[in-house]
């Protein structure tokens, strides 16, 4: 803060550390700026999540306190629900499109529009469109898209001479609808991490590639990709953890339907636990989507960590 | 999201008028209340009583307005607040207001299993004397026992709705079909395949909603099991909601949905776009509640929907072998009283329900009245059309969704849907009701 000089402390014994400590602030700073966040992260993320877990054992519509205890009943119930499979199913399904067709579209725009140019500004701008819509938006949007009356998917159905198909009532279509809808809303968000990553790639090792007579798409493979790894893997762990917390674009567009076929867990959280006001049941849905959450973020940690390291 | 609070009464001509007069009485109440606040001499002790409404229409909020007013005006020291909120915030706040110092007085209620979860939690004041006492005599027994639950009484009546066949004949007529021919389920059947047969899309229903497609199992389920077929499977007589009166209404449906009776990719319809499709005429029939009068001519491309000449609104059809032919279905709305309220708020509920102040709203065609005598005060043929078929019915059974509790009911607009998609069987569905109905 300020620049007096003082002499060199040559001892520095642990009450001495405390005394630089408490003279330099930075324990003052420690118990001034850390309570706030401690007290907020503790009331809205530990205390609603040992609450649910709590909730989780009981069977209670939120009236009164809880008193009817079910032990795991509410589990086994979830666990043994066909509708709660479909709902792990198809955020699986998310997790896999978003990865093996969202995650390789973006790399590829990303790998065209990284130089900067005026051009290049102008796509990237339109490719990173969606991402700013707001969720509940585009849902609405597309669910205008995909109507079967008035809506783009029926007049081209029409101008191809087709019975117009009502996609987001149909079972066997309405999900690929919302993952087609989802690839669409987030690559740009993926493609702006790789374009910053591969920006950040020196440009004389690709020159020498270039002198050595690399064609782009070797240099892409053996020299850019393998430079941004470390953007792969953080737009991967947001593809996962994004997909299974996918609810606001499905609301609006199927509202977990037909039939309850294009739920996702925290679709189906809320449908089957809020909504119904089954408090005890939706909190053990919550605690599930927790678990899961936390489990595939520490192996994902894992798993790519240790392929820094090698 | 539910179907009575789409009951929507919008009369845009007087809404400057009305949000400046809210506007001018508002200022009003807040100088009141301050000059209340302030003047600590006042000799009668304050009572303020808090009301709480699912949103309305303008010109119902006027209704309660002018009934607040002369109430006031009658009981100094008297102070009646209404407060609305939005239909599904409503829903999922009012567990969360009960149960806190900011819980109203008064609160709207749909009655049915929603009103005995409030009730064994506590929260509802017993208002058995006070109805016996003269008051539960001026409405028909089937209002009240909407609100009675285990012989207690715990609310009052304010309005019913009944889900019927809106129909546009002109489009019947041009496919030959008689309106006397939809008194039968057979009938109706009959009169879609002749629709069909014409290039008339049969019927529109809001399947993406649940609840307008829920009307229809619901209705075949009154029909088949009547009111106390209904009771029975509550009571978890025999096999409850798995006896064959609820298969049978889910077999009568997939009969039904064998004809193809509704408008394309009517999965994805919504209640709106169903009711605009039928002001629109795209359709011959629209199975909705009363309510919708109005919205669907609102929503319609024109605004004038389909003209009252060619309009009809008839009770859903007899079903051959039912038990409950002469019951009606559709909604019983009123208010409860919450358990630490003051005699006065239950004394204001007694006079905002009176057989005058539903008489006057009868004559605003705000509602379909419950009270009697003050259907002589409806105005529209259809007004009274809902009013007769209530005074006929033996029974009226409130909404499956709303009677059964909100799990067990979302349970039954689902399998409905599934049943209308054909993906499931009627055996399946009836378990499924069964099931929830367990776990509720």
């Amino acid at each position: 803060m300020t620049t007096t000089t003082r002499p060199a402390v040559h001892k520095r014994g642990t009450t001495d550390r405390i005394k630089k400590n408490l003279v330099s602030g930075k324990l003052a700073a420690v118990l001034l700026l850390l309570p706030p966040a401690l007290i907020v992260f503790s009331l809205f993320v530990i205390l609603p999540l040992v609450d649910a877990a709590y909730y989780s054992g009981f069977s209670w519509n939120g009236y009164g306190a809880p008193s009817d205890f079910v032990g795991m009943q509410n589990y086994a119930r979830l666990l043994d629900h066909s509708v709660f499979h479909t709902a792990l199913w198809n955020t699986a399904k998310l997790i896999i499109v978003s990865i093996v067709i969202q995650m390789p579209i973006a790399l590829g725009l990303a790998l065209l529009v990284y130089k900067k140019t005026p051009t290049n500004t102008l796509f990237r701008l339109v490719f990173f469109l969606p991402y700013i819509l707001a969720e509940v938006a585009a849902g609405l949007i597309w669910s205008f898209v995909f109507d079967g009356d008035y809506g783009i998917t029926a007049s081209i159905f029409q101008s191809l001479g087709q019975e117009s198909v009502y996609v987001l009532s149909d079972s066997q279509w309405a999900f690929p609808a919302i993952m087609t809808v989802i690839v669409w809303k987030y690559f740009g968000f993926h493609m702006m991490i790789y374009i910053a990553a591969l920006q950040g790639v020196p440009k004389d090792l690709i020159e020498a590639a270039k002198l050595e007579g690399a064609k782009t798409r070797q240099i892409a493979l053996f020299i850019q990709i393998p430079m941004i790894k470390h953007a792969l893997v953080v737009s991967g762990f947001f593809a996962i953890i994004g997909s299974l917390q996918i609810f606001d674009i499905i609301i609006p567009m199927t509202n977990g339907g037909p039939s309850n076929s294009t739920h996702t867990i925290v679709t189906y959280l809320y449908t089957f636990g809020l909504s119904r006001l089954n408090i005890g049941f939706g909190s053990a849905a919550a605690v599930v989507l927790f678990v899961l959450a936390i489990g595939i973020a520490f192996f994902y940690q894992r798993a790519t960590g240790k392929e820094n390291k090698a | 999201m539910y179907a009575q609070n789409n009951k929507r009464l919008a009369m845009p001509a007087f809404e400057k008028q009305i949000t400046k007069r809210l506007w001018a009485k508002s200022c009003l109440v807040a100088a009141v209340t301050l000059a209340s606040g302030l003047g600590s001499f006042a000799a009668a002790a304050d009572t303020t009583i808090k009301l709480l409404r699912v949103e309305i229409s303008d010109a119902e909020k006027q209704y309660y307005d002018n009934i607040v007013t002369e109430y006031e005006a009658n009981n100094p020291g008297v102070d009646v607040v209404f407060e609305y909120i939005a239909n599904e915030a409503y829903k999922t706040r009012l567990p969360t207001l009960l149960q806190s110092d900011q819980r109203p007085d008064i609160f709207y209620s749909w009655g049915g299993e929603g009103l005995r979860d409030q009730v064994e939690a506590g929260f509802v004041r017993d208002i058995t004397a006070e109805m016996q006492d003269g008051w539960q005599d001026i409405y028909p027994a089937s209002a009240v026992s909407a609100f009675t639950l285990n012989d207690q009484i715990y609310g009052a009546p304010l309005y019913a709705t009944v889900v019927g066949l809106w129909v546009n004949t002109a489009l019947t007529e041009q496919a030959g079909v008689e309106l006397e021919s939809l008194n039968t389920w057979d009938g109706l059947k009959e009169a879609v395949t002749a629709l069909r047969a014409n290039d008339i899309t049969p019927m529109v229903v809001g399947g993406k909603d649940g609840w307008p497609i829920h009307f229809y199992w619901g209705s075949l389920a009154t029909r088949m099991a009547g009111g106390e077929g209904i009771d029975a499977a509550k009571q978890g007589e025999s096999s409850g909601f798995e006896e064959d009166a609820f298969v049978r209404a889910g077999e009568l449906l997939q009969s039904l949905v064998a004809l193809d009776p509704f408008q394309s990719g009517f999965m994805a319809t919504t209640y709106e776009r169903a009711s605009a499709m039928f002001g629109d005429g795209e359709a011959a029939m629209h199975l909705m509640g009363d309510w919708d009068y109005i919205p669907s001519k609102e929503r319609s491309a024109t605004g004038e929907g389909v003209p009252d000449e060619n309009l009809e609104f008839v009770p859903f059809p007899s079903v051959e072998g039912g038990a409950g032919n002469d019951n009606s279905f559709g909604g019983m709305n009123g208010f409860a009283v919450t358990k630490d309220a003051s005699d006065e708020a239950v004394d204001f509920l007694k006079f905002l329900l009176n057989e005058e102040n539903q008489r006057e709203a009868a004559r605003l065609g705000i509602f379909v009245t419950v009270a009697h005598g003050s259907e002589e005060e409806l105005q529209t043929p259809y007004a009274k059309k809902v009013a007769s078929i209530l005074s006929e019915s033996s029974h009226h059974q409130v909404f499956l969704d709303q009677a059964l509790g909100t799990s067990v009911g979302a349970t039954i607009n689902d399998i409905s849907g599934d049943l209308a998609l054909g993906v499931i069987t009627p055996e399946d569905a009836a378990a499924r009701v069964e099931e929830a109905w367990q776990f509720r």
